[in-house]
């Protein structure tokens, strides 16, 4: 079984970033591999570790990006492809499943793992829209996966805490959830060893993906950023640990009592 | 060239889902500002069920597709989407920001190359044409994106984002046959019910409620004390659930439970989006968060900037006295 899993590297944005006319500093961000996809990534090593195969994971993004991608190889994945050309930078999510589906198109793995969102941009939609261009079947917010043969049986969050089991053929695409299992974590040696394992760098164009088709897949265009409006906002409760809890049992009390 | 909105509601097991009232008034306002006629779409076979609770001041127009699976299918949903667009050309389609919509429209606007937006909490259509806002880099920044040369955009619109459309109207309905209903690819072996707990966080006047601010697991009977001991109830964020420190029945969040209690405590919660729609309607939120700027003090009534170490050991003290 050969298994595909997107990751991306999330951006963390610190607290004294820079806004000016509506653009970020880039300075300001901080990088660290999308939560989600510690979860898809240690899906597609336990299948491949029950039913034999590959696991390959992959990202869009610049040099470094390939963090993520050294980590999963850490953990256990066989290979890793980072696709980058600078037109990429602020992709939105249909512009990367576009270019995502190049790659899947090469690859022709029997299952995609994708996050369900990422944490920085928090679409939500890269995994499913890759699996519309695919045609393929999938299933959205997923925390369990069982492979018998050729089909798949996938427990789908909803919300409320209730869940649907449904039953799909593979090749098909998932997007997990957290908490979906307990990813492991990379001893010294095996992260050592990773930097012996295959990274292959492509551009979108060896994928036959233009800078035309990019442009038409893109769903958005960034106008600007700015910092939210904080509404009336929280009413600041001054003071040490000591003032705090004295000011917040008075509440209580007082909101309780009413 | 395309003309009108294109609102897709949502029927779930409970009945209509509130949002797609507040999905009709951007509707309305949308229609207001230019974009053309207003139509709802109700893909379901109890869609003719729910007509009337759609058929809102300002639709002009309601849609059933009935002729679809007995439960949602992602399919299904996203070749009734495709053919409705392919036939009307609207120039915005609307949907909630949902777990169903996850399933399936981003699949139709890629497939359709469409302008997209997700987890949107504004959007208008102007001299500009069309531009929707949501957040960015974890919801401490806001986007504004724009969708040039797209004859059609889909937006999924956040919960809460809108006020529910009010006041009956007198739209025209009509039932459009869809060949879809074998268009599903996957098949449904298990509906699974909530697991019940034994705390009803719903029930609870007082929740304290702890996230990944805790370090520790231990530490969470800790907290689970001094909520015994302050009158409240344990409740807690995702991670900590996910991560088998606390039971899921006391997830607060759109995957756990909606909470409206008087008081809301929240200790080391940053506030994802996915948790404050769990509890941003409860009457008084104080949040205590080492980080300035954490969204949560963007819902909260009271914040204080501090450990939360350092505050429960404080409450814990003069709870006592």
């Amino acid at each position: 079984m050969k298994v595909l899993v997107p990751v991306k590297q999330a951006a963390v944005l610190e607290g004294d970033f820079e806004l000016e006319d509506g653009v970020l500093d880039r300075d300001s961000l901080d990088w660290q591999i999308n939560e989600w996809d510690e979860f898809s990534v240690e899906a597609g090593l336990r299948l491949v570790e029950a039913a034999g195969g590959e696991v390959v994971v992959a990202t869009v993004g610049d040099e470094d990006a390939e963090d993520a991608l050294r980590a999963a190889l850490a953990k256990g994945a066989d290979r890793a492809v980072r696709i980058w050309d600078p037109v990429l930078e602020d992709a939105d999510p249909l512009a990367v499943a576009h270019v995502l589906a190049a790659l899947v198109e090469r690859e022709r793995p029997d299952l995609v793992l994708a996050g369900v969102q990422s944490s920085d941009a928090a679409n939500a939609a890269t995994g499913v829209a890759l699996a519309g261009l695919l045609d393929w079947p999938r299933v959205a917010v997923v925390r369990s996966i069982e492979v018998e043969g050729g089909s798949l049986t996938v427990e789908r969050e909803l919300e409320g805490g209730a869940a649907e089991v449904l039953r799909l053929e593979l090749p098909a695409l998932l997007t997990v959830q957290t908490g979906a299992n307990e990813p492991r974590y990379a001893n010294l040696r095996a992260i050592k060893q990773a930097r012996q394992k295959p990274l292959e760098v492509v551009d979108p164009g060896a994928l036959g993906v233009d800078e035309v088709a990019l442009e038409t897949a893109a769903g958005s265009r960034l106008v600007s950023l700015a910092a939210p409006a904080r509404g009336a906002g929280a009413t600041l409760l001054q003071g040490g640990a000591e003032q705090v809890a004295g000011q917040i049992v008075e509440i209580v009390r007082e909101r309780m009592a009413s | 060239m395309s003309d009108g909105v294109l609102v897709a509601g949502e029927v779930t097991r409970q009945g209509l889902r509130p949002g797609t009232a507040e999905l009709i008034a951007a509707g309305v306002k949308l229609k207001e500002e230019g974009a053309g006629s207003l139509t709802v779409a109700l893909i379901d076979v109890e869609a003719d069920a729910h007509v009337d609770a759609v058929n809102l001041a300002g639709v002009d127009e309601v849609l059933t597709i009935g002729a679809v699976p007995e439960r949602f299918e992602a399919h299904v949903a996203q070749a009734a989407l495709e053919t409705l667009i392919e036939q009307r050309r609207p120039r915005i389609v609307l949907a909630g920001h949902t777990f169903a919509s996850l399933g399936f429209m981003p699949a139709v606007a890629a497939r359709g190359s469409h302008g997209f937006a997700s987890d949107a909490t504004a959007v208008s259509c102007g001299p500009d044409g069309i531009r929707a806002r949501r957040g960015a880099y974890g919801d401490r920044l806001v986007a504004e994106l724009e969708f040039p040369g797209k004859d059609t955009v889909v937006v999924l619109l956040r919960e809460g984002a809108f006020e529910p459309a009010e006041g009956a109207g007198s739209a025209a309905v009509e039932a459009v046959a869809l060949e879809i209903a074998d268009r599903a690819r996957t098949e449904r072996i298990e509906l699974r019910d909530p697991p019940a707990g034994d705390v009803d966080i719903t029930a609870a006047d007082f929740l304290l409620a702890i996230g990944r601010g805790v370090e520790e697991e231990e530490q969470v009977a800790e907290f689970e004390e001094l909520a015994g001991r302050m009158g409240a109830t344990l409740s807690a964020s995702r991670p900590l659930v996910d991560a088998g420190w606390i039971s899921r029945d006391r997830q607060v969040g759109q995957s756990g439970t909606t909470v409206t209690p008087k008081v809301y405590l929240a200790l080391g919660i940053s506030g994802a989006v996915q948790h404050l729609a769990g509890m941003s309607k409860a009457k008084t939120i104080i949040a205590v968060n080492s980080d300035a700027d954490a969204p949560i003090f963007s819902v909260a009534h009271y914040g204080a900037v501090a450990d939360l170490y350092e505050v429960a050991d404080e409450l814990r003290r003069q709870f006592d006295e």
